[in-house]
């Protein structure tokens, strides 16, 4: 029987550590929803969605409740749209009414984001694709709850440069339409390598192909946890800091397992994984920032960082793994600028810079994550960030993403607020020297060699 | 059988138990453990309590329970064993 102290400890996690299951994402596939007709194919969106999760809000809300554990989010991801619209869509404007009835379908049975405003183009583009991601400015200036994402490389298949080339003018163009709001259509755009098909983080959530019909997946979070349990251990030796961060990413993992059955269960719908992540809110005291210096660096950035988030990221995953029959996603700890305060103060004291998060990005989820940008940054620029990213997951065959937001009228040191979750960022500064020919160059970079394992 | 968690956290005063007892007794919960201590200066109590003999729905004892502890001026709060067993049992 479980006694008075575990009890105290658990509930302690909750109410002054932040412990929360972040999210509880149900994936639908949409392939059945397939039609030549648009607006047959909208009907059959937006019916299958309003089904499938009617009752996902409010089961949430009834395993919050009745186990006492917050649960932040709970979304939609569905199959990537550019593989459901590409008979029915003959332009931009058909893909936005597609964007649109997503964000109706979210609205309808009350989740706050619904992912897979995606196209899956790591080797190329069809021509669904390229209307898609052409269509994503508009989109995402028009609706307010769909998240899109475009994979453009992977590890198989190498960097699909064209795809590289046209992102960084699609990023700055959806800052461009929703300037008035400090450029936060980009908030909502994610560029990926080697995306998993049963993430249920957001922004880069779809339901891949390969997966069932639908399929429930958790995220869980808990810096806060790590940090206070690591304040317990200072000064003690490498072995004690280990066993402290993966007993707690045990316990803190349980949770999520625990909820992602019961939610499986009360809606039908089989558990796919539990993500094993860190992830933070600009709540104070949700911080992985916080965590690092914890575990002894001075502040985010400073030498030192990189391998303390090596660490931190390993012994979430060998503690997290054996507390869930199926683990998945991307699985590890997230470093977003604007979500995360420790890492907003690192940015504001000048400790960190675009090039230590791209080199932080090795060793952990995601990438470049939330990262406020000036607005005058050119595209080349950006698609040039976007391919380093790329290189980065390609080569270590992980899973790297870009999520930018050139700040629209505004220059380093200038902040962008998009409030809540999304939090607010300063402006970093890019390195001014261009790449603009490399960027040029059609076709794709090859997969490396160490992709040709059969 | 089916368990729940009551914890009673606040200032020590005069009939807490006694108070969650007599709600608990009068709607078939039957109690199955109590442990207390002391943490930072605050009472904590921990009741594990069977709850499948009561008509009550689980809500509804979690929201009556809630407003006892508002009256008396202690948190109590409701939860499922689970949260706690799955957290701290391999």
């Amino acid at each position: 029987m479980v006694n008075i102290h575990e009890v105290i400890e658990t509930n302690d996690m909750i109410e002054k550590e932040n412990l929360d299951v972040r999210t509880i994402t149900l994936g639908i596939s949409l392939l059945s929803c397939i039609s030549p007709d648009l607006r047959e194919l909208n009907k059959n969106i937006y019916d299958r969605i309003t089904t499938v999760a009617k009752d996902l809000v409010s089961v949430g809300r009834d395993i919050e409740k009745e186990f006492g554990i917050p649960i932040v989010n709970k979304r939609i991801s569905v199959t990537p749209i550019a593989l459901i619209g590409g008979a029915a869509c003959r332009s931009e404007e058909d893909f936005v009414s597609i964007a649109k009835t997503l964000d109706d379908a979210a609205k309808a049975v009350g989740v706050n984001i619904i992912g897979g405003y995606s196209a899956l183009t790591a080797k190329g583009m069809t021509k669904a694709d390229e209307l898609l991601i052409r269509s994503i400015p508009e989109a995402l200036s028009v609706t307010e709850r769909v998240c899109s994402s475009v994979v453009a490389a992977s590890t198989k298949t190498g960097i699909n440069m064209d795809c590289v080339r046209l992102m960084g003018s699609i990023i700055k163009e959806t800052a461009e339409k929703t300037a008035d709001r400090d450029s936060a259509g980009c908030s909502k755009l994610v560029v990926l390598c080697n995306a998993p098909d049963d993430n249920p983080f957001m922004a880069g959530a779809f339901h891949g192909v390969t997966e069932a019909d639908a399929v429930i997946n958790v995220g869980v979070s808990g810096p806060g946890v790590v940090k206070t349990a690591l304040s317990k251990v200072r000064g003690k030796d490498f072995s004690v800091l280990c066993e402290t961060i993966k007993k707690t990413a045990f316990k803190v993992t349980r949770v999520g397992q625990l909820v992602a059955g019961e939610a499986s269960k009360r809606l039908n719908v089989p558990f796919g994984i539990v993500d094993l992540s860190l992830a933070p809110t600009p709540a104070i005291g949700d911080s992985v920032a916080d965590i690092l210096q914890e575990i002894g660096v001075e502040c985010t950035g400073a030498p030192g960082t990189t391998a303390a988030l090596a660490l931190l990221n390993d012994q979430v995953k060998k503690g997290g793994v054996m507390a869930s029959s199926y683990v998945g996603g991307l699985s590890g700890a997230f470093i977003p600028v604007s979500e995360d305060q420790g890492m907003i103060n690192a940015v504001e004291k000048g400790a960190i810079s675009l090039e230590k998060l791209e080199a932080m990005t090795t060793v952990c989820s995601v990438g470049l994550d939330m990262i406020a940008v000036p607005g005058d940054t050119p595209d080349s620029t950006i698609s040039g960030m976007i391919a380093d990213e790329m290189a980065l997951g390609m080569v270590n065959q992980k899973t790297t993403a870009v999520r930018l937001i050139p700040a629209i009228g505004k220059k380093t040191g200038d902040k962008v607020e998009f409030g809540g979750l999304f939090g607010y960022a300063p402006v970093m500064p890019v390195n001014p020297f261009g790449c603009e020919d490399f960027i040029k160059r059609k076709g794709r970079i090859p997969a490396p060699i160490h992709s040709f394992k059969n | 059988m089916k368990k729940i968690i009551i914890t009673v956290v606040g200032q020590d005063t005069v009939g807490i138990i006694a108070k969650v007892c007599t709600y608990l007794a009068a709607n078939d919960i039957n109690i199955l453990d109590i442990s207390q201590t002391i943490v930072s200066g605050y009472f904590n109590m921990m009741m594990i309590v069977d709850i499948s003999s009561s008509r009550k729905p689980f809500d509804d004892v979690q929201h009556e329970l809630d407003q006892i502890g508002d009256e008396i001026g202690v948190q109590i709060k409701c939860q499922r064993e689970e949260i706690f067993t799955e957290m701290h049992r391999i």
